[in-house]
């Protein structure tokens, strides 16, 4: 096992390398590498300054976004998996991507600058999944819980949409409306280094909650009673690993919008490599996801002349692939 | 050990069962009778802290359960659920080493001593030969097997076991309920367990509790309790119990249905 991980952390690094040379600026690797060491170690710069430009300022945030969006959600997808006991489940289930999609078109409406976007998409996906989490708490003291919560999410996603709908009726044609449906159509074109400082505490505190936690989700897999009889309680973990999941996506969906499939598909991949054990499922979900991100990311900005939005690629790409593990893989879930 | 006492327990504003008094010691295999929707579930449900006693007191070791965090009433009480499918296929020896996590780290998961007791709790059933199979493609039977093997990791004092043998075969009902006497023989644990086979009862049981359709119940041995006439009041049907001689020259009782030849059932 630790030899898989030692190797996907390999392929990850040759990726993100490979990364930082592609796009409508080539940069062979040999550069790159000389390029980031130079920041570390005194090396005599045989580069022009544009290529440095293109290296540190544009490509290197959008990598670390790749890597950080496509783990979070990974990694949250996995987590709600385990904790729904359902393979079906994504990291929107309980409304959080509804939610970010309202704050963030409200905050286009209203002309805020990125940093408000940002800041909306976030609170405002904290504010679905709390909804969604009284609602299922209130009706579900009797009967299945976790089927309760996850009825209550998906209303509450499609009471957000709803609104969504509601903020682009009223925008303006020509300005906002184009605005928001780029958003919505998710990308990591436009994120900048001081977005990822702000996005990727919560991140990384969520990531860390759940990777401490993943023992309990195994346990948890076998439903809310046997969980109980083996001596976890239940609920207080239940909420721990929704709000660590939540802050997670939500600060993963505000600085990249909506990309689908990311968090339903690559943890049916890393179950198909090591088993559904949450203690070697979670981390190669992370390293999993970073890379497919990236890679997609990749194909977005360099297949064709004009840059397609993330969402689209990860969707049209995702959906036959999805369908190729489903044969492949039925061992996977059943 | 166990104490149940004037306990009433049921959802929401209904009560169930009522005025339910007993007790299980260590050692002691006690098989829970009655028609189904009467409730059995249910008791087990309060017992194990998983619905709130609508009255009365339940008391592990002298203390009443309701102040016990689930980690310490688990190392105590462990349960059997009826076999069923997860949706994602673990390891038999992980499932099993699920037992631990009462005993163990919760951050990092069962540690060595763990994983050797999950072994021991294999072997104890015979089926160490599972320990790499995948839980979702073994059969029902092993299934069951690997759940009492799961319970037996968590070395509670009680085992709480609902309805062991239902959806078995008859040779898989057979072995669970051998491994269960053998159990409770073994006198480090006492088990209560739901059954509707009145044989298992007659065979095993070193005390019966027996709820009728009313949901009268009564406790005693199995002898006492399971007659003709229980069964006749509870289930409706006619049958005959008798006694017979083993090969072995032992004694046993077992529930014969009255279903002759050209007599309507």
């Amino acid at each position: 096992m630790p030899r898989l991980l030692f190797l996907l952390a390999l392929a990850l690094a040759a990726l993100i390398v490979a990364s930082f040379g592609i796009g409508r600026y080539p940069v062979p690797p040999d550069t790159v590498l000389a390029i980031l060491a130079a920041k570390i170690l005194p090396i005599a710069p045989d580069w022009t300054p544009e290529t440095e430009a293109v290296v540190l300022g544009i490509r290197l945030p959008r990598i670390l976004a790749a890597l950080l969006v496509g783990a979070a959600l990974t990694v949250s997808g996995a987590s709600y998996q385990g904790l729904f006991r359902n393979p079906m489940v994504s990291p929107g289930i309980l409304g959080v991507s509804a939610g970010a999609s309202l704050g963030a078109a409200l905050a286009i409406l209203l002309g805020y600058g990125m940093f408000g976007i940002q800041v909306l998409a976030f609170a405002c996906g904290l504010v679905a999944v709390a909804t969604t989490w009284i609602i299922g708490n209130g009706l579900g003291r009797r009967g299945d819980p976790l089927l309760v919560m996850v009825l209550a999410g998906i209303v509450v996603g499609t009471l957000f949409t709803a609104f969504v709908s509601l903020v682009k009726f009223v925008a303006d044609p020509y300005n906002t409306l184009p605005a928001i449906t780029f958003w919505l159509m998710g990308s990591l074109a436009s994120v900048e280094l001081p977005d990822l400082l702000i996005a990727s505490p919560p991140i990384l505190f969520g990531l860390t909650v759940l990777l401490a936690l993943s023992w309990t989700l195994n346990v948890l897999c076998f439903g809310d009673e046997e969980a109980k009889a083996m001596g976890l309680e239940t609920g207080r973990l239940r909420l721990a690993i929704i709000v660590s999941a939540t802050l997670v996506t939500a600060a993963a969906v505000a600085i990249a919008g909506i990309i689908g499939l990311v968090g339903l598909i690559v943890p049916h991949l890393a179950r198909m490599l090591v088993g559904p054990d949450h203690r070697v499922l979670l981390p190669v979900s992370a390293l999993l996801g970073a890379g497919f991100l990236l890679l997609v990311d990749g194909l977005a900005r360099s297949l064709f002349e004009v840059e397609v939005p993330l969402g689209i690629v990860t969707s049209i790409i995702g959906a036959p692939f999805f369908l190729y593990l489903m044969n492949q893989g039925r061992k996977a879930w059943a | 050990m166990l104490e149940v006492q004037a306990l009433a327990c049921g959802y929401g504003h209904r009560s169930i069962l009522e005025n339910l008094s007993f007790t299980l010691e260590v050692g002691e295999l006690l098989c829970l009778l009655g028609p189904n929707g009467v409730g059995k579930t249910t008791l087990f449900k309060t017992i194990l802290g998983l619905l709130p006693p609508r009255a009365g007191e339940i008391r592990l070791d002298g203390r009443p359960t309701r102040h016990w965090s689930r980690r310490e009433f688990a190392r105590w009480v462990g349960y059997v659920p009826q076999a069923h499918t997860p949706p994602f296929p673990f390891q038999v020896e992980d499932v099993v080493a699920m037992g631990r996590t009462a005993h163990g780290n919760l951050f990092s998961g069962p540690g060595q001593e763990d994983r050797e007791v999950a072994a021991e709790a294999l072997e104890t059933l015979g089926i160490s030969a599972l320990a790499k199979a995948s839980y979702t493609e073994i059969s029902g039977g092993e299934r069951q097997l690997v759940l009492i093997a799961r319970a037996l990791a968590q070395q509670p004092r009680i085992l709480v076991m609902d309805e062991p043998t239902s959806n078995l075969d008859y040779g898989n009902q057979l072995k669970v309920m051998g491994h269960v006497r053998r159990i409770a023989d073994a006198g480090r644990m006492g088990v209560i367990l739901t059954t509707h086979h009145p044989d298992h009862a007659l065979l095993h049981a070193s005390r019966v509790l027996a709820l009728d359709r009313e949901r009268h119940w009564r406790i005693g041995r199995a002898d006492e309790v399971v007659s003709e006439d229980y069964l006749r009041r509870t289930y409706g049907v006619e049958t005959e119990i008798h006694d017979i001689r083993r090969r072995d020259g032992g004694r046993s009782r077992l529930c014969v249905p009255a279903v002759g030849p050209g007599e309507p059932p």
